[in-house]
């Protein structure tokens, strides 16, 4: 895939500008209710109106301005998630990778402890005990990638630890804390950097799919998987409440899982495995 | 062999107690245990019994005791929104996901795997293209999208299938293909990716050697060993499963312990959802411990370990 | 180059052969210009350092080469006067197993891991004979004890891993042989085996190819193989085939600077030895080769018209020839 995927780039860009611009792009406010205009119909459909180009939800609140702001209310809780979730994983992948005995061993059974259960239950358990809210689910959310960020990077880490320049940096006096941020870090960073890229889509999804399931952020505030959540009893009469949330969730994870893709074939080809 | 059973087993158990620790802690994270496994309504009688039967007026590792003590016992609680005890009420839904999970799984395997094969085989074609968006897109749908999206197509637009609920094969449908939707794109690439080494193998050479027919090679010699990445990974799939259940039967209204999962936490039932995470851990190490049986049947090379 | 005139029944020859790897890079001319035959009955040495072009050109005549990239461009590969490069891939497989065979250097991996040996054999068996399993399962006893394993009714039923390299290998023969093929490929067959294995295997191969009948293209970079297995013997670098003939005369009268270092090169048990000798420098990148002579670059005796352009045959002796310049004046 030499080819620079610029489509998919395009929509990427498209989504950060809504996020970072939501208040002056979205024509409505999100939250605000009018109930007279409740339940209209895309402006392609019948009975559409101009003012709507999305539609509106049984509240009356315009489906475009929410898809707007909750670019924002995505994007926000993707890039804290894999900055918490990732940068752990970064952490305890270096060390268990320099380190190694039995520092490396009780890591790595944590890390295989993580993969066998799935983390979504934890998600929903940590959002009965502590509550809904941002916090809960960055934490949720950073569960599921660490162990996948620590194995890969504990394996890249194995490998540098055999280089030249390591042994040079001990030989020197380096103490290992040292060794391991000046030396291993900026070198496992390519590989970190495609991981993100690679696992923004699984947040993107993790969150939608908390939203959904009751456990994300309360409302009023709009995210993509409430909205789909909201119209999911109305779908006989107002599909596009559901539908349109989704397609703009499936093109966000479509784009960044191509330029993802694009950019670990530049980067870092070794991790073609994943 | 029997050694490496035995060592599966171990591993699991130590598995189960790590996730019945951290299970046990984030309940007690909060401060107020009580109001956690008891509803709004609860009178002080209860509150008092309940701080007995938890041991909460007591230290943390008697408390610890006591949960294992129940959870050996078969007590895990008491679901307060269905008053009944919580492992009742897991069991009791169990078989209806028992009901779908395979079929995803079968449904997953079937499309999956060939998918990955004639990709393979193609590489760089077209189909070995079309194959790949399909494993994308089906990996970029959200499923609860998906089964949205199915239910509109095909119970509201169409008419052809019911939108829910438990019923006759019509209704097992577009839940199982929501189910298994994520999965095809796993295992076609996991097998397409597999096949690409084996093909040009020594051992596929020797095949061809022998004058066997490219079709033998291919989907005798090579899937065979391509199968064996897929079985190790096998055990992490019916975990997803398990959990993309929770979503699958929340949009189809199936009462299994996905839906059950779902309920708990819309009505906060810690108790009931406690009680689902540990069972369902158990539920997967099983599995995962069948899986590891069978891929040692699979490979005679880990016999000998 | 065809080695002077060649008497006798010929079974395979191989005519002006070019194989070349298509890749992003570049093209790789693995096999540039091959020519060689090999009588029945006889065994043909094919000799040369890693990356000459000795198994490509052996996966060449067997049409096997790895998909994608690799294609053989010109020439002919005659099996019996029939050329296989004009065989359908039905054709092509019927021939293969009973009209040409071979066997692959690694033991470890060119069994498959997940079937038993059994299973492997009957594979091969049942494409010429189709019988009831019993009779399959007595045949394929029958080839594991040809090859000299001992207890073959038990090692049907055991997997690749649980035997030796050795035996492994003496299973690959049994499979490449079962089809009775008048022509073996034996792709550097000892080079994975431990030493003191290795002689037993070549007695086997020696035995068989009696016993048989059987042509054999012996592939190797071992001249001390040559000479204990081979009639003939040809020398092949970087792409070409230097030097080609009987292997007492080439061994006595080394013609092509190549084969002279090749010689040189293994150490001598007899006599003082100093310093084992080396040859200096590296073949040429067979993406970017020279216009001449290829071993001119390495050569000491290396004159201007051998860079410019490249030698033809000169014979040397009977049916002994040598691609070099040197030899014109002779």
């Amino acid at each position: 895939m030499k080819r620079v995927p610029w489509i998919p780039i395009c929509i990427i860009a498209t989504m950060v500008i809504m996020a970072l611009f939501a208040p002056l792009l979205a024509p409505y406010s999100p939250i605000d209710q009018t109930l007279p205009d409740k339940l209209l119909p895309p402006v392609w459909v019948e009975g559409g109106r101009q003012e709507y180009i999305f539609g509106t939800d049984a509240f009356g609140r315009d489906i475009l301005s929410r898809l707007i702001f909750g670019a924002r209310v995505s994007l926000i809780i993707a890039l804290l998630a894999l900055t918490a979730g990732g940068g752990i994983g970064l952490v305890i992948g270096i060390v268990a990778g320099y380190v190694g005995g039995v520092v490396d061993t009780i890591l790595m059974r944590l890390v295989d402890a993580a993969f066998t259960f799935p983390a979504i239950l934890f998600a929903l358990l940590l959002a009965v005990t502590m509550g809904q809210g941002l916090g809960t689910l960055v934490i949720a959310i950073g569960l599921l990638l660490w162990a996948s960020f620590a194995r890969i990077i504990r394996g890249e880490v194995l490998a540098l630890k055999q280089r030249d320049f390591v042994a040079l940096a001990r030989v020197r006096g380096c103490s290992a804390p040292r060794i391991m941020l000046t030396h291993i870090l900026p070198n496992v960073l390519n590989t970190f950097v495609v991981l993100v890229t690679l696992n923004i889509g699984v947040v993107i999804i993790a969150e939608a799919s908390l939203s959904f399931l009751g456990a994300g952020v309360p409302p009023p505030t709009p995210t993509w998987g409430l909205m789909i959540s909201d119209g999911r009893g109305r779908i006989a009469d107002a599909w596009w409440i559901s539908l349109i949330p989704g397609i703009a969730i499936t093109l966000l994870v479509l784009s960044v899982n191509l330029f993802g893709d694009w950019l670990r074939d530049r980067l870092d080809p070794r991790l073609r495995q994943l | 062999m029997k050694r490496y059973i035995v060592r599966r087993l171990l591993q699991g158990l130590v598995l189960l107690c790590m996730v019945a620790t951290i299970v046990f802690f984030l309940g007690r994270l909060t401060g107020n245990p009580v109001d956690l496994m008891l509803p709004e309504d609860a009178t002080a009688e209860d509150r008092a019994s309940m701080i007995k039967t938890l041991g909460l007026d007591g230290p943390l590792h008697e408390q610890f005791f006591l949960f294992v003590g129940h959870a050996l016992q078969g007590d895990l609680g008491m679901s307060i929104r269905m008053r009944q005890p919580a492992t009742e009420a897991f069991f009791s839904r169990l078989p209806n996901t028992l009901a779908i999970i395979p079929w995803a799984l079968v449904l997953a395997m079937g499309v999956g795997i060939p998918l990955g094969v004639v990709a393979a085989r193609n590489r760089g074609g077209l189909i070995d293209r079309a194959a790949g968006t399909i494993a994308v897109l089906g990996i970029a749908m959200p499923s609860f999208w998906l089964g949205i999206l199915l239910i509109f197509v095909f119970s509201i637009e169409l008419g052809w299938l019911p939108s829910g609920r438990m019923g006759g094969p019509a209704h097992y449908v577009l839940p199982v293909i929501t189910l298994s939707a994520f999965l095809v794109a796993g295992f076609m690439r996991l097998v397409r990716s597999a096949m690409l080494e084996v093909m040009d193998s020594e051992f596929a050479k020797l095949a061809r050697i022998k004058g066997l027919s490219e079709t033998i090679v291919i989907w005798k010699h090579c899937l065979r060993n391509a199968l064996i990445p897929v079985l190790t990974l096998w055990g992490v799939f019916v975990g997803n499963l398990i959990t993309g259940a929770i979503i699958t039967e929340t949009v189809f209204a199936w009462p299994g312990i996905g839906r059950l999962t779902y309920e708990a936490v819309i009505f906060r039932d810690f108790p009931l959802l406690q009680a689902i995470i540990i069972l369902k851990s158990v539920l997967i190490l099983g599995i995962n411990l069948l899986v590891d049986i069978l891929y040692a049947y699979v490979d005679p090379r880990i016999r000998l370990t | 180059m065809t080695g002077g005139e060649m008497t006798g029944d010929v079974i395979l020859e191989v005519r002006d052969l070019h194989t070349h790897f298509f890749l992003r890079r570049g093209v790789v001319k693995a096999v540039d210009g091959v020519s060689f035959s090999v009588r029945r009955g006889e065994v043909l040495g094919l000799v040369g350092e890693s990356g000459c072009g000795k198994s490509v050109t052996a996966l060449s005549v067997m049409r096997l080469l790895p998909q994608g990239g690799a294609r053989i461009v010109q020439g002919q590969v005659l099996l019996n006067g029939e050329n296989l490069l004009d065989k359908t891939p039905r054709e092509m497989r019927e021939i293969r197993g009973s009209g040409i065979s071979m066997i692959l250097q690694d033991p470890q991996t060119s069994l498959n891991p997940v079937f038993t040996i059994g299973e492997q054999l009957r594979e091969a068996i049942f494409r010429r004979t189709r019988g009831r399993k019993s009779e399959i399962m007595r045949e394929a006893a029958a080839a594991l004890c040809r090859v000299e394993i001992a207890a073959p009714e038990q090692r049907l039923g055991q997997f690749p891993h649980e035997m030796s390299g050795g035996m492994k290998q003496r299973v690959v023969g049994a499979i490449a042989m079962s089809g009775r093929p008048e022509m073996l490929i034996a792709d550097e067959p000892t080079t994975a085996l431990d030493v003191t294995i290795q002689l037993q295997y070549l007695k086997l191969l020696k035995r068989l190819q009696q016993e048989t009948g059987m042509a054999i293209l012996f592939i190797t970079h071992d001249f001390g193989v040559v000479a204990r297995m081979c009639d003939r013997v040809a020398v092949m670098y970087a792409g070409r085939i230097v030097e080609c003939g009987p292997v007492r005369a080439v061994f006595d009268h080394p013609s092509h600077p190549y084969t002279q270092a090749l010689i040189a090169s293994v150490p001598k048990m007899t006599g003082t030895t100093e310093r084992l000798a080396t040859i200096e420098g590296q073949p040429p990148s067979l993406m970017d080769l020279p216009a001449g002579c290829r071993f001119a670059a390495r050569c000491p005796h290396a004159e201007q018209r051998c860079h410019d352009t490249y030698p033809h045959a000169f014979a040397v002796g009977a049916e002994h020839t040598a691609d070099c310049w040197r030899l014109a004046a002779a």
